[in-house]
């Protein structure tokens, strides 16, 4: 599936300039605190998201996210779409939440994008 | 009628940069240079040939290098239609030409093409002269060419750093990289980390090594930002067989690291947790990225942690 079809399948609004809604993706992965995202999130991810502040587009941007879904209809700042603008990472914005979200993508076949946690290294 | 220029969905996923360009590139730029011309004593015959010739559905009309007309192939079909095909192209040709300035910007022709809905405009010179023509084709040719210098010169950039350190020769060379991290700049956290993992990539890190690095300085440079007293400093330095990340800060220090790399152990307030940190992962990532990790933390005086990442092990034997 595309960029493309997974705002529609969100109703989501691309807030983003100038990006190439034929990027393909394939799975997706939750979450709201941001190293949580970053302990398992795979590479190409979609990130499912109700956290609402620049710092989802730079861990998104460390994580290799493929694009960030705003979820239950939060408004992007001016600065948080500046910066999606600058370093090209598509932003969108659903009326959804993120149950219904996964729920639907689910449905159209997209996968989890979520490593199982490494508990090896750990003490 | 759109009064968005010209550029197919072909380009859509540029159109910033194509935008851009067509404020930057010049019509001198993108148009034809030497155009075919016709001559004012020329029959509408000869101008037939002409443009069969060269392949081309259009001309000026010039005398002496100054454009007084442009003919095209409506001209022609209008003289043949009514049999006076050895009359002179002066007689059908359109005496007020539309023109644009060699000088001016690609987006002022895009705008008289809109208005206009003709075909091609001959370029003149500030004294009027004929220097060229300019065709809707020209324009995306241009644009296309322009792109393609932009994609060229960042592989340069990416081919010239990834090859530092073989044209570089030392008994050890190494590339430092410093940045300052303010405490609570929540708005600029992570900025840091991005430009680390940024300059890996064109220094020619492998992705994988790349994001794991960008994870690990992202939780330190956070860290600065969160629990430190007056913030701090990530050094990187890189070297052809390794990365050595290090985050330094003066106080107040971690009073009992075997807890802080417990997952989910987090001493965040609730006022950091609602801007999405403090996950209680932040260390416990850094040790599952890197290959290896010492922490150095003193109450008061500060911490440093000094993380190590190998390209050999993580690219697979050379």
């Amino acid at each position: 599936m595309n960029i493309g079809e997974v705002a529609e399948i969100v109703q989501g609004k691309l807030f983003t300039k100038g990006i190439d809604t034929a990027i393909e993706v394939r799975g997706a992965f939750v979450g709201d605190l941001m190293s949580d995202v970053l302990a398992t999130i795979k590479p190409e991810a979609i990130l499912l998201t109700g956290l609402n502040n620049p710092q989802v587009i730079r861990t998104a941007l460390i994580a290799d996210v493929s694009v960030i879904i705003l979820a239950r209809g939060k408004k992007p700042s001016l600065e948080m779409i500046e910066l999606a603008n600058n370093e090209g990472m598509p932003l969108i914005c659903s009326p959804l939440g993120l149950f219904e979200m996964s729920v639907r993508l689910a449905e159209n076949n997209i996968v989890s994008y979520e490593d199982e946690f490494d508990l090896s290294k750990c003490a | 009628m759109s009064n968005q220029p010209v550029l197919s969905d072909a380009h859509a996923s540029r159109i910033t940069r194509v935008e851009e360009l067509a404020y930057e590139l010049t019509i001198a730029d993108v148009m034809t240079r030497n155009p075919v011309t016709l001559a004012v004593n020329m029959t509408m015959r000869d101008a037939l040939d002409v443009m069969r010739n060269n392949k081309i559905s259009g001309a000026p009309v010039a005398r002496d290098g100054t454009l007084i007309g442009i003919l095209s192939t409506e001209d022609l079909i209008r003289s043949l239609r009514e049999g006076r095909i050895d009359r002179k192209v002066t007689e059908y040709m359109t005496h007020n030409v539309i023109t644009v300035r060699e000088h001016d910007q690609v987006v002022e022709a895009l705008k008289t093409f809109n208005k206009t809905k003709v075909g091609r405009f001959p370029v003149v010179d500030e004294n009027g002269m004929l220097v060229g023509i300019l065709t809707k084709g020209d324009i995306s040719n241009g644009v296309l060419t322009a792109l393609q210098r932009d994609f060229e010169a960042e592989e340069l950039k990416r081919y010239r750093a990834s090859h530092l350190f073989e044209d570089i020769v030392s008994d050890r060379t190494s590339l430092i990289l410093r940045y300052e991290i303010i405490k609570d700049d929540f708005l600029h956290g992570g900025a840091a980390s991005n430009r680390i993992k940024k300059a890996l990539l064109r220094l020619g890190a492998p992705p994988q090594v790349a994001r794991k690095c960008g994870i690990a300085v992202y939780e330190a440079e956070m860290n600065l930002i969160i629990h430190t007293t007056n913030g701090g400093s990530l050094r990187v330095e890189v070297e052809p067989n390794k990365i050595i990340m290090e985050a330094y800060d003066d106080g107040p220090g971690i009073p009992d690291i075997e807890k802080a790399m417990t997952p989910g152990y987090s001493t965040a307030s609730s006022e950091v947790r609602n801007k999405g940190f403090g996950a209680g992962m932040g260390l416990v990532n850094i040790n599952n990225c890197v290959d290896e990790l010492m922490i150095k933390s003193t109450p008061d005086t500060g911490t440093n942690i000094y993380m190590i990442m190998y390209l050999e092990k993580n690219r697979g034997k050379e």
